[in-house]
């Protein structure tokens, strides 16, 4: 799954929103803690976790970091489960970098891959994404509406 | 039919796809679903009936409420509901660098 977004920022500081910041634009309905979710936290450096922190001060993993080189890129592993909890057997990965294309703006190309390890489903799913570009299409016609 | 290929199907309807992006924002009841949708609350229940047998939600009794939410297993679901996940997240996102705009004299 990609995803492209474009904003009128430096690239330390589209790199710094985006990292530091996640706990302000992730869409809150997405938490897997107890206690509503207060922010998001992304250790800056390979290794680090990434976890969320509840009201009540509980912390949530969601994965680390597999790759820190700001200002241009950074590689998650997202470690939730179809369920939305974590799971420390499971690794996606969430590769996003920051390009800059002129005119002070800089392209954020988000890449959510290996989803196919988040089910047994995936070569059912595989045939029906492949057949008729069927899948493609729906999507672009749901992301248009959006 | 295999069940993402039902699931394709049963979102080429327009409402329903809209009921089932409502759903992907958290779970929610049939009268929250129902508001500013142009259809009545009955058809909302009839289209959240397709996408249950689909296998694209679930539902479950909260007192005299019915609360739907998008089914987590299989992965139809899932590639939908990272997409729409991200959709809104990056949007969030783009918003905080219009809000540097707004803020600047």
């Amino acid at each position: 799954m990609r995803k492209t977004v474009e904003v009128k920022a430096t690239p330390e500081r589209a790199f710094d929103v985006f990292t530091a910041g996640m706990g302000r634009w992730w869409a809150k309905s997405h938490s897997i803690g107890s206690s509503p979710q207060q922010d998001v936290i992304i250790e800056p450096r390979v290794g680090g976790r990434w976890f969320e922190r509840g009201t009540d001060g509980t912390e949530c993993q969601w994965g680390h970091v597999i790759h820190w080189e700001p200002p241009h890129r950074i590689v998650l592993a997202w470690q939730l489960n179809a369920e939305w909890r974590f799971d420390a057997n499971l690794v996606t990965e969430l590769d996003i970098r920051f390009i800059e294309i002129g005119h002070g703006m800089i392209r954020i190309e988000l890449e959510h891959r290996n989803l196919e390890r988040f089910g047994d489903k995936a070569a059912e799913v595989r045939s029906a994404l492949d057949s008729e570009g069927g899948w493609q299409g729906l999507l672009a016609a749901y992301t248009a509406v959006i | 039919m295999t069940n993402s290929l039902l699931a394709l199907t049963t979102l080429a309807d327009p409402t329903r796809r809209l009921i089932f992006q409502r759903l992907a924002t958290g779970p929610q009841p049939v009268g929250a679903l129902a508001r500013d949708l142009p259809v009545s609350r009955p058809a909302v229940s009839q289209h959240l009936a397709v996408l249950k047998s689909a296998g694209l939600v679930t539902d479950r009794a909260e007192g005299s409420r019915r609360i739907y939410r998008i089914d987590p297993h299989g992965l139809a679901t899932i590639r939908i509901w990272l997409d729409q996940f991200w959709s809104v997240s990056l949007q969030n996102y783009a918003d905080e660098f219009s809000q540097d705009e707004e803020a600047a004299p």
